[in-house]
């Protein structure tokens, strides 16, 4: 007979069950990639999880933790896949391999593993390859339908045969945006081949697929919809008030920051990792609204490609610091019962 | 409809509540023994008041109440108590109580017992008595004693009586059947409950899970004083504060009680319960238990005698111990395992579930905490269960306690909805067990620390007060000293004889130093002062007898010592005289031999004293102190055959007294010293 102590209920949700959920729903927006820009990020995400799994037994091993039982998490898979979407297809073998090194070893085991880390791993390793190797970091390939798309043998090529493969690179809608200073928007758009009907070619569907993976994680409550619906409106908001009605300043329109570069492959699947964000409620909107503006003030004023990562890396910084001036209020207390 | 309020967090478990209820609650008839705990109730356990061999009658009070929290215990049936011991009890801990082993006759006889049908006809006083001779405690689950819940004072205004139907923890329904087959009875309880608090609204709570139970009582509600309030199923409205929220949307502060907010929360079957104790004058010797689980082929539920054992009422439903994977005694959510099918039904009983593995798996091993919030959004006092887990494990009992880790009201939701199967609320209660017990050790540590320091403080102040004294006695032995010098009368004749005697050795060392030319003028110089000092201490004596002072001995005892210096002055005078004709005028030699034989024989006795063995030494002075009693027991008889004041007779028996203490001192000295 057992003795235990209560509950002895338990619910459905397993923390396997979450990160297979999650790993699912990058799905219609790794398809999009696909389709949009070739085999590239497929090849960068086998790769990527073949690597992550491996290091993550070896840190298990050498933690002495059991191994088989920890895999089963799944969060080294999601790890690798969040960073291999976030990496520019046909990237070199290497350069995934670092990442995942980086995300994986620096960024969880070395602070104690998962739940430990108090950074995004997948960020900590996209954030050290931009720093450390900026040129691969910023070679995108062009979209289907702007240039040439390269097939799958050519994917495998460029990945493990880096030295032969020769592809086209070309500026991210991004980077044409921010480099424009002469051009309205409207004539900006007309003149330039990425732009599609709301933002870049491609990009734009990409987002949407992401942002329906997002959906469908918030119907299956893997996450709440706080901080992804806070970083949304604070990063339209932002783009909104200095639209500037499409001058040759403008920071660009809501729409164009909504569903450019990682968007909404931050909003849903890099802001919503639990481990490294503010917990309660309000402090989840907070963290939320600050990514959005950092992300746009990244975006507009600095000199990165895209701004998802810093931006997420810093409030990481600062989640420890939102959950202690947002804990709520206990039933029968007064007032939200802070360490005072 | 009323408006109801939400609370925050919450789950929604499978209720699996329809097992239950497919059949009437059934009775679980007597069985062959009974076994009544003495603690069924939060308090003091109640004090046994039968023996063993006894023969007891149903509803019979078995045990009294010790204390203001506490409640009496009954006999559940007729027959014989078998044994008043420890056994094996329900209880989270898993260990053993007093009970009363009551071997039951089958014949089920009732004791004489009396209802009051028109509760009205008793005032507040009687009805609560009642209620707690009754054996009345809260029945769903905490037992804490109705009647003092009940006791509500007169200068507290109660808003809300609320009965509570919720039953929201999964599986149970023995609220659930209660309300469906005895609605009428709830009613009552509740009006003579709201009777006693006096409250401005009396509400019953029922979740909209229980169709049936809600249509029961509207059909058994006849007047509009109490109100049936239906709100949206959620675990844990069931729960007294989550319930106050929903209903009128106050929570109960934090360490406070619900009359804090106005309001007085009893459970249906308690109200059952009230209702039988006024009504029927029964006391609480039942009650309705659900036993579920796919463990048993007939779950139901059962009217069962308090004392039945759990394994007889499993009998009953069809148990198949073999499926079991372990005895849960209430829900799965709040309930705890149960050490050994022999143990008894209790008041708080309201459930026995016997799940197989696969109903409820044996937990897998905890995961790592990723932070998911899933246990914060269902906690339903707000709390952060995640941080509190990371606090617990850290065992940073201030963070937890800044954290309200003491308002977790254990319900496991938290536990429920964890991914990584992190058993929270084993921590939590782990947690709470190691503050209380830091803060019951540093409450003795402080207890300690205060008698250490109380005492120190007392040594000090005694030994000042000593010192006082001292000084105090010093400086008026001085100033007796000076006044004795000046001629005038003395307080204290010991010390200013001693004094004196003082005085005169110095003088007289000094007269004899100065006059040793004459040394026959200076042996009869001191007979004559020896023969002054004896009148003088004579007169002292006589004085302290007349006064009845405590002196009396003392001053005896000088006089005796005085008699004995003179009469050795005396001695060494005559000793000297022979000497002095000698070699003057040729005079009588007899008594100078005389004196010479006696200072020889003195000087023998001495030291034939000194070469004495301890013992010996010890023997000679408890024969002396003896001797010495003697005599003062021959004055004290004197004195009282001559009637004497009793002043004197009394100082006489002082004397005495003090004499047999020394007597009894020696006696030990002496045995201490043979035996060493």
């Amino acid at each position: 007979m057992l003795r235990i102590t209560s509950p002895h209920a338990h619910g459905p949700l397993s923390t396997q069950r979450v990160m297979q959920t999650v790993l699912l729903a990058t799905l219609p927006g790794v398809v999009v990639l696909t389709a949009f820009f070739g085999f590239g990020t497929l090849v960068n995400i086998l790769w990527g999880s073949l690597v992550a799994v491996a290091l993550e037994a070896l840190a298990l091993k050498l933690r002495g933790r059991p191994v088989g039982f920890y895999l089963k998490d799944c969060s080294a898979l999601v790890t690798a896949f969040l960073l291999c979407i976030a990496l520019p297809p046909y990237s070199p073998w290497w350069l995934i391999a670092v990442g995942i090194a980086s995300a994986i070893l620096l960024g969880k085991h070395f602070y104690g593993g998962l739940g430990y880390n108090p950074f995004n791993p997948a960020m900590v390793g996209y954030v050290i390859l931009l720093i450390s190797f900026p040129l691969q970091m910023t070679s995108w390939a062009p979209p289907r339908g702007v240039g040439e798309v390269p097939g799958l043998l050519e994917a495998l090529q460029a990945c493990f045969l880096p030295a032969t493969y020769d592809g086209t690179t070309m500026a991210t809608p991004l980077d044409v945006l921010r480099q424009n200073n002469s051009l309205l928007m409207e004539d900006l758009w007309a003149q330039s081949p990425v732009f599609g009907r709301w933002a870049g070619i491609g990009w734009e569907w990409v987002n949407i697929a992401f942002l329906a993976g997002g959906l469908w994680l918030l119907q299956q409550r893997i996450f709440t919809w706080h901080a992804p619906v806070a970083m949304l409106a604070s990063l339209a908001l932002l783009a909104a008030i200095f639209y500037d009605g499409g001058s040759s300043a403008s920071g660009g329109s809501p729409l164009f920051h909504l569903l450019s570069g990682a968007t909404m492959f931050g909003a849903f699947f890099i802001i919503t990792d639990p481990v490294s964000s503010a917990v309660s409620v309000r402090g989840r909107l907070i963290y939320g609204a600050l990514i959005g503006v950092l992300i746009y003030v990244i975006r507009v004023r600095g000199n990165y490609p895209d701004a998802v990562a810093f931006a997420v890396l810093i409030m990481n910084f600062a989640a420890p610091f939102i959950d202690y001036y947002t804990q709520p209020r206990t039933y029968g207390h007064k007032r939200a019962g802070r360490e005072d | 409809m009323m408006r109801t309020h939400s609370f925050h967090g919450g789950i929604h478990p499978p209720e699996n509540k329809h097992q239950s209820t497919r059949s009437p609650i059934a009775d679980a008839g007597i069985p062959p023994q009974l076994i009544v705990p003495l603690s069924q109730h939060i308090g003091a356990p109640a004090a046994p008041v039968v023996r063993a061999g006894e023969r007891v009658l149903k509803g019979q009070v078995i045990a009294e109440p010790q204390g203001l929290v506490s409640v009496p215990v009954h006999a559940p049936s007729s027959g014989t108590v078998v044994a008043v011991e420890d056994r094996l009890v329900p209880h989270i801990s898993g260990h053993t109580a007093p009970c009363i082993v009551i071997d039951t006759d089958g014949r089920d006889e009732w004791i004489a017992h009396q209802g009051t049908p028109d509760y009205r006809a008793l005032d507040k006083e009687a009805l609560l008595a009642r209620i707690r001779n009754a054996g009345i405690a809260g029945m769903g689950g905490a037992g804490f004693p109705s009647a003092v819940k009940l006791a509500v004072r007169d200068d507290v205004t109660i808003d809300t009586l609320i009965i509570n139907g919720t039953e929201c923890e999964p599986y149970i329904t023995a609220d659930d059947m209660l309300m469906r087959e005895r609605a009428a009875e709830i009613i009552t309880g509740a009006r003579i409950l709201a009777y006693l608090v006096k409250p401005g609204e009396t509400l019953i709570g029922v979740e909209d899970n229980k169709p049936e139970s809600i249509q029961a009582l509207r059909d058994a509600l006849d007047g509009d004083d109490i109100r049936i309030v239906v709100f949206p199923t959620k675990y844990p409205s069931g729960g007294e504060k989550q319930l106050i929220e929903i209903l009128t949307g106050k929570q109960v502060p934090s360490g406070g009680l619900p009359a804090d907010v106005g309001v007085v929360c009893q459970n249906v079957g308690s109200a059952v319960a009230v209702y039988e104790a006024i009504i029927e004058g029964k006391p609480l010797i039942s009650r309705v238990t659900t036993v579920t689980g796919e463990s048993v082929s007939e779950p139901q539920n059962f009217e069962v005698l308090i004392g039945t054992p759990m394994a007889y009422l499993l009998a009953k439903a069809g148990y198949q111990s073999a499926k079991n994977n372990r005895l849960i005694m209430g829900g799965p959510m709040m309930g705890f395992t149960v050490p050994d099918p022999t143990v008894p039904i209790i008041k708080t009983t309201n459930c026995l579930l016997a799940p197989t593995e696969a109903e409820l798996p044996t937990p897998p091993p905890a995961q790592a905490c990723i932070r998911c919030g899933l246990c914060a959004n269902a906690c339903p006092v707000s709390l952060l269960p995640q941080q509190l887990f990371w606090f617990a494990q850290g065992k940073e009992y201030e963070k937890l306690e800044a954290h309200n880790l003491f308002d977790c009201i254990e319900c496991g939701a938290c536990s429920y909805v964890c991914p990584s199967n992190i058993p929270l609320v084993q921590y939590y209660r782990a947690s709470k067990a190691e503050i209380l017990q830091q803060r019951r050790d540093h409450a003795k540590a402080e207890h300690s620390r205060q008698r250490f320091e109380a005492r120190l403080e007392r040594l000090e102040r005694e030994e000042e007060e000593k010192a006082a004294k001292r000084a105090a006695r010093k400086q008026a032995a001085e100033a007796r000293a000076r006044e004795d010098a000046g001629g005038g009368g003395s307080d204290d004749p010991i010390q200013a004889a001693i004094e004196r005697a003082k005085a005169k050795k110095a003088a007289q060392q000094s007269g004899t130093d100065a006059g040793t030319a004459n040394p026959l003028e200076a042996l009869e110089k001191a007979v004559v002062s020896a023969q002054k000092r004896l009148d003088t201490a004579n007169d002292k004596l006589a004085q302290a007898q007349a006064d009845g002072s405590d002196l009396v001995a003392a001053l005896t005892t000088g006089v005796e010592k005085t008699r004995a210096k003179l009469a050795t002055a005396q001695d060494a005078l005559q000793a000297y005289r022979p000497q002095a004709d000698d070699t003057g005028v040729a005079a009588t030699a007899t008594p100078a031999d005389a004196a010479q034989l006696a200072i020889e024989k003195a000087l023998a006795a001495r030291n034939a004293e000194a070469q004495l063995s301890p013992s010996e030494k010890a023997r000679a002075s408890l024969a002396n102190l003896e001797q010495r009693l003697q005599k003062s027991r021959d004055k004290l008889a004197q004195s009282q055959a001559a009637g004497d004041e009793p002043k004197i007779v009394e100082a006489l028996e002082a004397t005495v007294e003090r004499l047999t203490e020394k007597v009894e001192a020696a006696r030990k000295q002496l045995h201490t010293t043979e035996s060493a």
